[in-house]
């Protein structure tokens, strides 16, 4: 394979090491990148355009934050709704950047070109490599697949879509409640997470008929930042033997 | 410029700039607990709200339709581990099928 750009070469990590790392980079880059369609479609779908869809895949590059913005602007919801949804979505991204800085140790114009491939997957890949080299590596080859692919599944997604026709009869309505369950499912790893999301959950569907669109899910964002200020909510994984 | 527009392009800069400002921020403002703690909650009550109200609201009233239908696939296949474009083609089909029959 051919050496990746952007990463330096390091002596001290073999070859069998960078292959491994590359190899399971592109395995999530693939397995991310392919499930754009489904952004794409549903985007186009719920009345946004062609072009629309893209310049969210191109320009904000961070899935549930595209899906939320389709969702809230689908549903009726004003423009500083979809976009305090999706910025608030967003933030966790800040905090990936803070690990990923010191872990990554660039500067200048790579820190600044690294920020925009900051998602889940580049940083879940980078910050499980044991040293800088394979940090670096992971990074970029799981960032820059994820974002090819994701950027061409949307074109493809989009232009599917709006072929469709309505998409109530396709059940694509349907497909966006499932792509933010399946986004939410790998973050229930305690009882307290599940528990918020039970109650964020409730709450949303109580201020629906009391709020204009949009506001019920920015409510529950609400919560998570007074429940936050709570310091029994440590955000430290389970220790071992915690019961799940 | 639509309000479509607007709002892509707004929240797009403004995502991209949330990123950048991690990798630029001085290590200590989002070490504090605190920031810590809502940026971990922050997304899973925001996904939790957007799955509800994507799946039970029609505008500003409650709906129960084929949706659930497609959600409650969904939540299987999750259990089973599928991958997430089997999930969200799964549901649209389940829910497809059934408006298809009614």
């Amino acid at each position: 394979m051919a050496p990746v750009p952007l990463v330096e070469s390091d002596a001290a990590t073999p070859p069998a090491g960078r292959r491994r790392v590359i190899a399971d980079s592109l395995g999530v880059g693939l397995a991310t990148g392919a499930y754009g369609v489904s952004f794409g479609a549903v985007a186009t779908a719920s009345g946004l355009g062609v072009a629309q869809a893209c310049v969210l895949s191109l320009l904000m590059f961070t899935g549930a934050s595209q899906f939320a913005l389709v969702g809230v602007l689908a549903g009726g919801g004003s423009v500083p709704a979809a976009t305090g949804t999706a910025l608030l979505l967003g933030v966790r991204n800040s905090l990936y950047g803070l690990r990923l800085a010191s872990l990554l140790g660039w500067r200048g114009w790579r820190r600044l070109g690294a920020a925009h491939l900051v998602i889940d997957e580049s940083t879940a890949m980078a910050t499980a490599q044991p040293d800088r080299a394979r940090a670096r590596l992971a990074f970029v080859v799981t960032g820059g697949s994820v974002f090819v692919l994701w950027n061409l599944s949307t074109l493809l997604g989009a232009v599917a879509g709006s072929a469709l026709g309505d998409p109530r009869t396709l059940g694509l309505d349907a497909a966006v409640g499932a792509a933010f369950l399946a986004l939410l499912w790998p973050r229930l790893t305690t009882g307290g997470l599940r528990a918020l999301a039970l109650v964020a959950a409730v709450l949303a569907l109580a201020l629906v008929p009391l709020t204009p669109a949009g506001v019920p899910v920015l409510a529950a964002g609400g919560l998570a930042l007074l429940v936050g200020l709570h310091p029994r909510w440590d955000p430290a994984p389970p220790q071992p033997g915690t019961p799940r | 410029m639509t309000p479509a527009w607007t709002a892509v392009l707004l929240a797009g800069v403004g995502c991209l700039a949330l990123k950048v400002a991690g990798l630029a921020m001085p290590a200590r403002v989002l070490e504090r607990p605190a920031v810590a703690r809502m940026t971990m909650l922050l997304p899973v009550a925001l996904l939790a709200a957007l799955v509800a109200v994507q799946t039970l609201a029609d505008g500003t009233r409650l709906a129960l339709d084929a949706r659930v239908a497609g959600l409650g696939a969904a939540v299987l296949l999750l259990r089973l581990r599928a991958p997430f474009l089997l999930v969200v083609a799964t549901a649209a089909g389940v829910a497809a099928l059934l408006r298809a029959l009614a």
